[in-house]
């Protein structure tokens, strides 16, 4: 038996990705929306999560490329995927990871989400993900915070980890090609932060994309957005290669931006006579969870053309990626933890 | 303005002479636009003006004598529009450190707003705000309560009027909440009429995003805020000049900050209404792009407009169709601004910036010397009935050196008020006032141009 390592071991080789641009240097602190990133370094996080797609498909889904780092996942507002999928990214890369919920946390006992801040601070993490109601409260910490702050998603603002998880399941269906290919947003775009981070990231890629909604759920001055605007659906499918679907909040209606439900289904619910009019081959992804029958069709949710389940696990992938590069950028330990320069 | 024939005599006994000081407005009916200026002195007796000549020409000698070197002289400002949030809320402002702010930013006059808590809404509150203000600084700018037009700002019954009135209130407002029932502001405005005082309207839609403190438009839907879109407040500024031609009643109207408004304005006055309003330095000198970093202190209500929203109000400002300038002086306590955007009150600090920043607009010919006066001395005085000081015989001698070169960055240090919150922080600003006279009184320390 013998203890000394043989050269390259797969346990060393494999706790982090292969960089093919070695020249990449992270040099974000935090991350809150896509629109800090360029192209490349997008490339970059497609790439990376790629490799932990790999990982995760293994027996053992664990690599110790983030022991002894240390990740709160403050979660301001209810959420089960995203959260659920932060920690499991976390836990895969040997990070601890601590939950913090709005209920139980000092915030509902009127905790300035300052001090909640300063105080977690305190504590020493790497790296705080965070989801909150307010836009721009993921900003609001990356200011007054030393740690990397990682959006997951504030107000209507930006869900960042969301769009990325997005991009990387297009790129496996379209091998990486997003130019010349159309995207249509379609539901309640006006409160959705996945649509505003989408719209931000598929046009940096190259696709085009079309938003489709009633005219109370879209955004003030949607001209001001890169964006083509349809109010008919069956005109706004024509030819597109996916569509993007958006929950739809059931208080819409009580805040008299809908008549109903069953119109809404009606008019803006993504069905497959709907899909017989987009490009042959083309998607359909929704940020979950799904109300079926309301704004997708149920068995439209369970066809082969529905990327739904790819998304959730891609979305573990993508979170590795980030919490890697967000967390190990500049590290000077990390040569010594085994992570390829 | 000066006269000849009420020159003072001599052996008059001259209390105040300030000489050397930068006039820019008229002598001896001389009327220029845009004057380049002459050196004047300015002599007092008994807190009133005797006479404004120019330097050196009279040979007097006063008790107290002045070295205004050259400084820049203006009358005393009149603020209709502040917070001071005393009784109630002094960890924001106190009555005293709003008069510190108002006398370093060169007021004389102030109108203080009635959401106090408890509200203005009886005599004894207005006697108490009255009594606060000579007790903190007796000689220092002059506190006017506005009262509550109806109990308790809740918009269901008249305050009142007529005892407020007696108590001193200078004017009725239910500023910061929206009159809701047409009917009420109806009856509001026809009592106050007898009563000889104006309403002052805080225009704003309750239904259209209220309080949203950032405009509805590109960078409101960029940043996923709601935004409250310019009609909340056109829509209640064009019911407002309705009901006051209807009546027959006096109307103004506060913080106006957009185009759409100032049409109705103008459209209002072209028929004889009888309207006026006034608007901010904030919506003049900047854009909804300040909240662009979820910058709580460029929360406002109403909120910073675009462009060319600001280009509108400096054209009605020059043509009188916008009356009068205000600060909406709403200081709030650092800890209140530093949450996230949603949860930031509105309101933004502005008595010690307000005549650095508006006298930016002069310098840069935005606006015109007179038309600054009128904004910040006549108009409002004359509104309201205040004192107001027009540099002539009998005047009050409320009056400031200005200096207009000084530059200092906006910082908790520099501002009196206690509320820091202006997205002008660390920027620098130019012009100081150097010295500022009440009744012919100094009222600054010692940081005075006295010789």
């Amino acid at each position: 038996m013998t203890t000394r390592p043989k050269r390259g071991s797969p346990a060393r080789a494999n706790v982090g990705p292969e960089r093919k641009d070695a020249a990449m240097q992270w040099k974000h602190k935090d991350l809150l929306d896509v629109s800090q990133l360029s192209a490349d370094e997008v490339r970059h996080v497609l790439a990376t999560a790629a490799y932990f797609r790999e990982i995760n498909s293994r027996p053992v889904k664990k690599v110790p490329t983030l022991k002894g780092r240390s990740v709160v996942l403050f979660f301001a507002e209810p959420s089960t995927r995203t959260k659920t999928s932060f920690d499991m990214a976390g836990k895969r890369l040997s990070a601890d990871t601590f939950a913090l919920a709005k209920s139980g946390s000092s915030l509902s006992k009127g905790e300035t989400l300052k001090d909640t801040a300063l105080t977690l601070q305190a504590m020493n993490p790497d790296g705080i993900v965070i989801r909150h109601g307010s836009s721009g409260a993921a900003q609001f910490l990356a200011e007054r915070l030393e740690c990397s702050v990682i959006n997951a998603g504030d107000g209507r603002h930006a869900h960042p980890t969301q769009a990325l998880l997005d991009a990387l399941t297009l790129s496996r269906r379209w091998k990486g090609e997003f130019s010349g290919k159309t995207v249509l947003i379609l539901g309640d775009i006006a409160h959705s932060r996945v649509a505003r981070s989408n719209v931000l990231l598929l046009t940096m890629l190259g696709a085009n994309v079309r938003l489709c909604a009633p005219r109370t759920l879209l955004p003030p001055r949607p001209d001001t957005w890169p964006v083509a605007v349809y109010s008919e659906l069956p005109q706004a499918v024509q030819g597109v290669d996916a569509v993007m679907c958006l929950r739809l909040q059931l208080e819409r209606q009580q805040a008299g931006l809908l008549p109903g439900l069953r119109e809404y289904a009606r008019t803006f619910g993504l069905s497959p006579r709907h899909m017989a009019l987009a490009a042959p081959g083309a998607c359909v992804l929704h940020p979950g969870p799904i109300n079926r029958g309301v704004e997708i069709d149920s068995a439209l949710a369970d066809s082969a053309e529905s990327l739904i389940l790819e998304q959730v696990e891609n979305g573990v992938a993508v979170r590795m990626a980030l919490l890697y590069l967000y967390l190990t950028r500049k590290s000077p330990d990390a040569a010594q933890s085994g992570i390829p320069a | 303005m000066p006269d000849d024939n009420n020159r003072p005599q001599q052996g008059r006994k001259l209390d105040l002479a300030v000489r050397s000081a930068l006039w820019l407005g008229s002598l001896k009916g001389r009327r220029d636009e845009q004057p380049k200026g002459q050196l004047v002195d300015v002599l007092v007796a008994k807190g009133r003006i005797v006479a404004l000549v120019p330097a050196g020409s009279l040979e007097v000698r006063a008790a107290r004598e002045v070295d205004a070197r050259g400084f820049l002289l203006l009358p005393s400002l009149t603020d209709v529009h502040v917070h001071l949030r005393e009784p109630g809320q002094e960890y924001k402002e106190d009555i005293a450190s709003g008069l510190r702010a108002a006398a370093f930013g060169g007021f004389g006059n102030i109108m203080c707003m009635a959401n106090t808590r408890p509200v203005n809404d009886t005599a004894s509150v207005t006697e108490f705000m009255l009594e606060q203000a000579r007790a903190s600084w007796p000689g220092g700018p002059r506190l006017f309560p506005i009262g509550a037009l109806t109990k308790g700002l809740q918009g269901q019954e008249l305050a009142p009027l007529s005892e407020l009135r007696d108590a001193g209130c200078k004017a009725f407002s239910n500023d910061g909440r929206p009159m809701e029932s047409t009917e009420l502001l109806r009856r509001a405005m026809e009592y106050s009429q007898d009563l000889k005082r104006v309403v002052i309207d805080h225009c704003e839609d309750p239904w259209l995003a209220p309080a949203a403190g950032v405009n509805e438009g590109e960078v409101s839907s960029r940043l996923g805020l709601t935004g409250q879109p310019d009609i909340a407040e056109a829509i209640q500024a064009a019911r407002d000049v309705l009901l006051a031609e209807y009546l027959g009643a006096p109307v103004h109207l506060a913080h106006i900050s957009c185009a759409k408004s100032v049409a109705v304005i103008r459209a209002a006055k072209e028929r004889g209404v009888d309207v006026t309003a006034e608007t901010c330095p904030h919506y003049l000198t900047l854009t909804e792009d300040e909240v662009a970093g979820y910058s709580a202190n460029a929360k406002v209500n109403p909120p910073l407009r675009p462009r060319a929203d600001v280009e509108a109000l400096l054209e009605a400002l020059a043509d009188g169709t916008i009356d009068m300038l205000a600060t909406d002086h709403a200081p709030h306590a650092a800890h209140e601004k530093d949450v996230e955007f949603d949860a930031a009150p509105c309101g933004i600090s502005g008595l010690d910036t307000a005549l650095a920043v508006t006298w930016e607009l002069v310098r840069t010919e935005k606006l015109s010397f007179v038309a600054f006066v009128r904004a910040w001395t006549t108009a409002p005085c004359s509104r309201f009935g205040l004192p107001l000081n027009g540099f002539a015989p009998g005047d009050p001698a409320d009056f400031v050196l200005f200096d207009q070169e000084a530059h200092w960055v906006v910082g908790p240090q520099t501002m009196r008020s206690k509320g820091k919150n202006t997205p002008l922080l660390g920027r620098t600003l130019r012009g100081l006032v150097r010295a500022h006279f009440l009744a012919g009184k100094s009222v600054l320390d010692k940081d005075t141009a006295e010789a």
